[in-house]
């Protein structure tokens, strides 16, 4: 085996590699950039969206309830709504935003209340549509506030302890691992974003470095050289692997900047403001786990690319290969994101599907060492089937000077 | 030196079947001497050169290119080998002197004798100019050049040109055929495949007329003029093809 060699056509293609705009857009700029950009622009927007529909006072109006003067004095001391004044049309007001809910207060219901009988107070609201929640939620509060006042005054007009009707409390607890929150949040995806990001970043320089040689008639100058073709594939494929890695860690590590940078100057934004601090408590372990048991499959990719592409003359027809390969990826790595699919040996021997489902277990913290040797050895079988197909096919002439 | 030995050359074609693009071609080219393979386009001389270079190999027959044979020690044949053709592009970006540079570390080339080797052919080839531009941005006659410079610089004894004037304005072609001559004066082996009768009438000291894949004539051009009793090289050539051509046209249609 001659290394250097291998080194030296590795070199070269670096060289070319990184003066290509093209992949300084697709490694560089889409990952540093994109990831933060989306990820900020939908969180900020969902932060602003959320905010200004809490700072909203939603306008409320009150139908019937005109024998009934304590309900209306508690819901109109609610200063979180505006009660405004009765119109016909209610129900179209809401639909067209005008107002957001509106309360419908039975006749005679102060009347029930005191004779004891149960009276419904019914809250019109928009379903889907958030202000107009918002509006109903505060009504609904407004309702109960007041209806334990009622039951606080029969109890004391009754001599009888506030806890008979409440004997016992209850509380829900947390015993999940923060990160097997943060996991089941985002920790699919993460192991997700890794192999496709693999996939893609190895799509380009495989292609430029099979069919775009024969392209620009460069590849019966290189096969001129003494270098034999095995080394001279081996220095293509090292190229096209670190390719792949390389816009997969920079993918991961923008992703995790921009999610910092938002848990740092966004401040907390409800359920989301968690969730981004939980998949902090990630930590490295898991992300650099996830690295290493998706490597195997950077190998396979690399190399499987590159077999694919070289068939093609041009560039066009490689890349009209190599696109429907991308679903190959999407639908079995798509496929482990959904719920309920588990991990089983049986699964474990299908490359691409046990990966990323092991990467979700990794990001919920569970490491099952007997599975993830099994799947890191059985992608590993696949890798090493992929380059030795590479190199035989990198020796084939019909495919090297097809016409 | 350059021998080929009942050099062979099948492909199998979907429509037409078996072709042979080469058929038991043999032929000696000596040192210091430059040997012109003449043939109209698919005639067998791209696909002849590619299996001298080891681009290609031989379905039957090999041949030896300076003791070794290019079936068996192909990688020690292309140590031995400067090839050149207009389809042999340049990385387009490499600059010039890191084109040339590859090559010598293919090579093998430690990088003291690269650093003296590419200086020395940079500074014969006056390209001292565009060193440092990318391929990508050199002129035709820089980018030729450069491509000179790339099969000089591991030094090689033997030299195989493919057609290297092909679609070449004149004074780019005259930079190749001048540094053809000098390959020869510096007493490399060279052969080169043209289908241009005044170049091989100006450059060649031995011809081989080859079509459909068959060698069908060979000897210096005095030697072919006075078989054929024809003065003029293309009057010989037609000669020569004229029979074997026209069938060739007849199985086309």
């Amino acid at each position: 085996m001659n290394f250097h060699a291998v080194s030296v056509v590795y070199r070269k293609e670096l060289t070319e590699w990184l003066r290509d705009r093209r992949t300084l857009i697709s490694t560089v700029v889409v990952p540093l950039l994109a990831f933060p950009l989306l990820i900020g622009g939908m969180i900020s927007l969902s932060t602003v969206l959320i905010g200004q529909a809490q700072k909203e006072v939603p306008k409320v109006m009150i139908i019937g309830g005109e024998d009934s003067p304590a309900v209306i004095a508690a819901l109109r001391e609610n200063k979180e709504i505006e009660i405004v004044p009765y119109s016909d049309n209610w129900k179209e007001a809401i639909t067209e935003k005008k107002i957001r809910a509106a309360v419908e207060v039975p006749a005679d219901f102060q009347d029930s209340l005191e004779k004891g009988t149960a009276a419904t107070v019914k809250i019109d609201y928009y379903q889907g549509e958030i202000k107009s929640e918002f509006g109903a939620d505060h009504v609904n509060e407004s309702l109960k506030a007041y209806r334990d006042e009622v039951i606080k005054k029969r109890l004391q007009a009754k001599d009888i302890p506030a806890s008979l009707i409440s004997p016992f409390e209850t509380k829900k607890q947390n015993v999940a691992p923060p990160e097997k929150v943060g996991g089941a949040t985002f920790g699919g995806l993460i192991g997700y974003m890794v192999i496709l990001l693999c996939m893609t970043g190895a799509i380009y320089p495989a292609i430029d470095l099979t069919a775009g040689e024969k392209e620009r008639g460069t590849m019966e100058t290189i096969l001129s050289s003494p270098v034999s073709r095995l080394y001279l594939v081996l220095g293509k494929f090292c190229l096209v692997l670190s390719a792949a890695l390389a816009t997969a860690s920079l993918s991961v590590f923008s992703m995790g900047v921009s999610f910092s940078l938002i848990r740092r100057f966004g401040g907390s934004t409800g359920n989301r403001g968690e969730a981004v601090q939980l998949l902090f408590q990630l930590g490295p372990k898991a992300v650099i786990s996830v690295f290493f048991m998706a490597l195997p499959l950077a190998v396979l990719f690399s190399a499987a690319l590159m077999t694919i592409a070289l068939f093609a003359k041009t560039y066009k027809e490689a890349q009209s290969y190599l696109t429907p390969m991308t679903f190959l990826v999407v639908i079995p790595a798509v496929a482990s994101l959904l719920p309920g699919v588990e991990l089983t040996p049986k699964l474990a021997l299908i490359p691409i599907l046990s990966t990323s489902l092991v990467c979700k277990e990794i990001m919920t913290g569970t490491y099952h060492w007997g599975s993830m040797s099994l799947i890191f050895a059985s992608s590993c079988v696949y890798a090493a089937a992929a380059i030795f197909l590479a190199v035989k096919t990198f020796q084939r002439e019909s495919v090297l000077f097809r016409s | 030196m350059i021998e080929a030995r009942s050099l062979s050359k099948r492909f199998q074609d979907k429509k037409r079947g078996e072709i042979r693009a080469v058929d038991n071609v043999s032929f000696t080219c000596q040192p210091g001497k430059i040997y012109g393979l003449l043939g109209a386009n698919g005639a067998g001389k791209t696909t002849t050169l590619r299996m001298l270079a080891t681009i290609l190999e031989p379905t039957d027959g090999t041949a030896i290119i300076c003791g070794f044979d290019v079936v068996e020690q192909p990688e020690k044949v292309r140590a031995n080998v400067g090839f050149l053709s207009t389809a042999t592009a340049l990385y387009p970006r490499l600059s010039a002197q890191e084109m040339v540079e590859y090559f010598g570390r293919l090579n093998g080339l430690d990088e003291a004798t690269l650093k003296k080797r590419v200086d020395d052919i940079f500074n014969r080839l006056d390209m001292n100019g565009f060193r440092d531009r990318r391929c990508d941005k050199l002129s035709t006659g820089m980018k030729q050049k450069t491509s000179i410079a790339r099969t000089l610089v591991h030094d090689p004894p033997v030299m195989i040109f493919d057609e290297p004037t092909l679609g070449l304005d004149i004074m780019t072609a005259r930079t190749i055929t001048s540094f053809i001559r000098e390959c020869r004066d510096r007493g490399k082996t060279v052969i080169f495949s043209t289908h241009i009768m005044a170049e091989v009438e100006k450059l060649c000291d031995v011809i081989g007329i080859i079509q459909s894949g068959k060698l069908l004539a060979e000897g210096t051009l005095a030697e072919l003029r006075a078989k054929y009793a024809e003065q003029d090289l293309e009057e010989i050539f037609v000669k020569v093809v004229g029979p074997l051509h026209a069938q060739a046209e007849a199985q086309a249609i």
